[in-house]
């Protein structure tokens, strides 16, 4: 079983008795530290301790203290628990907390969020924008003391539901009532969109000074998206260009925030399942995995034996139908419109009628409960599954590698095309295939075993040139690695029960704080999740791979091809879904 | 050789260009339809699979099975002379289960009490709200709320049901379940057995 996530190996106290103190808060775990002393801190972390990877990075909002906290996780790539620690501030405007991205750089976007969503602001940060939201929003959605148009209560269920509900549409009940802010001396008539300068501007410290350019050319500032085809849904790069080379970009995101989080902390816990699944949509099976690991921990409950199983089984079949989509699109991507991708899309049909019969539906799967799982695999699913992994799903790996793999154009394409070292890989906190792609075997199935991953003999699929070849090879043997543990968990299943708990439509969760990772085909999927005893979590955090791993495309761009960036923005294989939330 | 790779990957999609005519011709030989029959269709979604994989929506459609789940529906037991006996007591669960909130109950209160009646008055479920995520089927403990396989419900109004519209009666749900209903119906008549016996058992330890 995996190792609780409470073990503390390192004993900050010791080595900083002054500024320093471990977090005693019943349920809570990790050390708080002085705000006057956090990035001290931080960098003995990070260099003594040898915590590299810092994966989450969020605020909690506790209203009723009248504080404001930072709840930082840090991570070793060579595998084990992780380090959490918090600094804590008066709610008073404006609250102000010294930056670390010096010290991580994959702060970046999750400080940016957490100033968005929170209104923390984070002293020294280079890029103090907002993220999800627009500039010029008036408040922070996340505050606990903040409400949306067509607010109705602080938590569901709702009262109006039930027992004398009638029914109303949302948008008859006035929506601008308290809950709507403006900014002060607002005028709706006069308004004018905002303009962009802060963007534009956050993209001149790239801009190279034309001193060795052999011939002086203007810069040309290039918006691609929202609506771009090749940009996997609704994201927004805007880059500038020296000729054919990048030399800035910044990725704009938010057309899709709809704020998970918020959702659900209105929520209660089993509501949340389902609007796990739609945020990385591709994957819903392992976002319901992620999830419920969480809030297990949390409810200290076991796990049934062959619920663990189930979910593996169906945790892997997502990952095999993930990344040959992501193979198919890649060739989208460069050029090689629809076959590669229709190839890879039957197989992926073949896999979603598997969840399909399992769950009752192909991609919002809502199929894991705290505890288990909600049905058996029926036996002609199962029949299904023993199909595809035994017999169809290897062959088809082996037949798309003799169509692609030695293809003249998509070498000349891939190959030697630089991605991310492993230097920077894990300074801007990459997860997931690219991290691994760069020589750095950080997988946290073998890294910190969640489930019954420890079980399995398999590899973790690590490729050293850290070019795009490698990043689009990595994927298959990512593929062939799931197959073998496929094999391996559908030979050892074993009969009985598939969940541990009676089936109830509240759970109770006794206070505290956990957060649960999972390796999801894109990367660690992290949940941060704190409890007051309520029905609903006091706060839901969601910490997705594509978000994070975007905030390496920034540097990895900059000099390379505006040609290549398309394909070059495929490798972190980005759903926004999960990237927006 | 410079191409070789290419010739390698055009050979794979030329096999499977003529695999969908190999396959018809194989069809045709044994005299079986591969094209709008369940067979032809179970046989394009198997790991056989091989050439075309499309099915012609809306000619052809997918099997469901039988977990497939679309907006729920209410489910009634057919009475003598075709009343209708729900079976929602409207406990009110799958209205705080649901997670967009979008199931409205108007339970029954006994005009001359004023003591509620286990049964709706009317039922509304916003199936423009609906998610399908299936919890109120799941956590019902009266069997009274399912989820359909229709999934036609495309309308240029917006699709508020009430409880009129809800209701479907226990075969067609047996129709698309069968077997989720023949398990439930067991369950409930061995609950009411132990019932029975019970209340049996009551004025027999009396005496």
């Amino acid at each position: 079983m995996a190792a609780p996530a409470s073990t503390q190996t390192v004993d900050l106290v010791a080595r900083f008795p002054d500024s320093v103190s471990a977090d005693a808060r019943p349920g809570y775990t990790g050390f708080i530290v002085k705000k006057e002393n956090l990035l001290e801190v931080a960098t003995a972390i990070r260099d003594e301790f040898g915590y590299d990877l810092l994966t989450a990075v969020t605020g909690v909002d506790y209203i009723a203290e009248n504080k404001m906290e930072v709840v930082y996780h840090a991570y070793k790539t060579t595998g084990g628990a992780g380090l959490t620690f918090k600094v804590q501030v008066d709610r008073v405007d404006p609250v102000e907390v010294p930056s670390v991205v010096g010290i991580w750089a994959g702060a970046d976007f999750q400080e940016r969020e957490a100033w968005d969503l929170l209104g923390i602001k984070f002293t020294g940060h280079p890029d103090l924008r907002r993220i999800l939201m627009w500039e010029g929003y008036e408040g922070h959605p996340l505050r606990k003391d903040w409400k949306e148009p067509f607010f109705e209560e602080e938590a569901k269920p709702f009262k109006s539901r039930w027992p004398d509900g009638q029914h109303t549409f949302a948008e008859n009940k006035n929506p601008f009532r308290d809950n709507l802010k403006f900014p002060e001396g607002f005028d709706p008539e006069a308004y004018q969109p905002e303009n962009e300068d802060d963007l534009y501007a956050s993209l001149e410290r790239f801009r190279s000074k034309g001193e060795n350019d052999r011939l002086k050319t203007d810069h040309i500032v290039v918006n691609m998206g929202p609506h771009h085809p090749s940009t996997h849904g609704v994201l927004r790069v805007a880059v500038t260009l020296d000729g054919e080379t990048i030399t800035g970009l910044k990725p704009v995101m938010g057309y899709l925030h709809r704020n998970h989080d918020k959702i659900g902390e209105r929520n209660t816990y089993l509501q949340i399942i389902p609007y796990t699944d739609r945020l990385d949509y591709f994957n819903s099976m392992s976002n319901n995995f992620g999830y419920v690991t969480t809030i297990e921990k949390l409810m200290k409950i076991p796990v049934a034996e062959r619920a663990e199983y189930i979910r593996v089984i169906m945790a892997e079949l997502s990952r095999i139908q993930n990344h040959l989509i992501f193979i198919g699109m890649l060739m989208n991507d460069l050029g090689t419109m629809y076959t590669p991708s229709l190839y890879a899309f039957e197989e992926r049909e073949l896999v979603l009628d598997i969840f399909e019969a399992v769950s009752g539906a192909r991609m919002m799967c809502n199929y894991f409960r705290f505890g288990g799982v909600v049905r058996d695999i029926p036996d002609f699913a199962m029949q299904k599954i023993k199909d595809l992994v035994f017999d169809r799903l290897p062959a088809k790996t082996d037949e798309m590698e003799r169509f692609l793999n030695e293809n003249e154009v998509l070498v000349a394409r891939l190959k030697g095309i630089h991605v991310l070292n492993a230097e920077d890989a894990i300074k801007y906190s990459v997860t997931g295939p690219v991290l691994r792609a760069a020589g750095v075997p950080y997988d946290l199935r073998r890294a910190e075993p969640y489930s019954v991953y420890d079980r399995f003999d398999f590899d973790v699929a690590v490729r050293h040139n850290a070019d795009m070849m490698d990043n689009y090879l990595i994927r298959f043997d990512e593929i062939r690695q799931s197959l073998r543990i496929l094999e391996q968990a559908i030979k050892q299943i074993p009969e009985g029960p598939i969940n541990s708990q009676k089936p109830a439509y509240q759970v109770r969760v006794p206070a505290g704080e956990a957060y649960g990772r999972i390796e999801s085909p894109k990367g660690e999927l992290g949940f941060y999740v704190v409890s007051n005893g309520k029905p609903n979590p006091y706060r839901y955090h969601v910490r997705p791979a594509s978000f994070v791993n975007l905030q390496a495309v920034e540097s990895m761009c900059i000099g390379a091809k505006i040609a290549d960036f398309v394909a070059l923005l495929a490798m972190f294989d980005i759903v926004m879904g999960e990237l927006d939330r | 050789m410079y191409g070789k790779g290419i010739l390698k990957g055009l050979s794979v999609t030329w096999k499977r260009f003529w695999d969908t005519y190999t396959e018809d011709i194989s069809w045709m030989v044994r005299g079986k339809k591969r094209y709008n029959t369940q067979e032809g269709i179970a046989h394009r979604s198997s790991k056989d699979t091989k050439g075309i994989f499309t099915v012609q929506y809306p000619e052809e459609q997918l099997i469901q099975p039988e977990e497939f789940r679309y907006v729920p529906f209410l489910v009634y037991d057919e009475g003598e002379e075709g009343k209708k006996e729900i079976r929602c007591t409207s406990c009110g669960i799958c209205a705080k289960v649901c997670p967009p909130q979008c199931i409205w109950i108007v339970r029954t209160n006994d005009p001359s009490t004023g003591r509620p009646v286990p049964v709706p008055t009317n039922f509304y479920i916003d199936m423009d709200i609906c998610m399908n995520c299936g919890f109120c089927a799941e956590y019902c403990p009266f069997d009274a709320i399912k989820m359909d396989h229709d999934f036609d419900i495309a309308s240029y109004e917006r699709n508020v049901y009430n409880l009129e519209k809800l209701l479907k009666p226990a075969s067609y749900y047996n129709s698309i379940r069968p077997e989720n209903a023949a398990r439930e119906d067991e369950a409930r008549r061995a609950k009411e057995a132990l019932k029975a016996a019970k209340a049996e058992a009551k004025p027999a330890a009396a005496a």
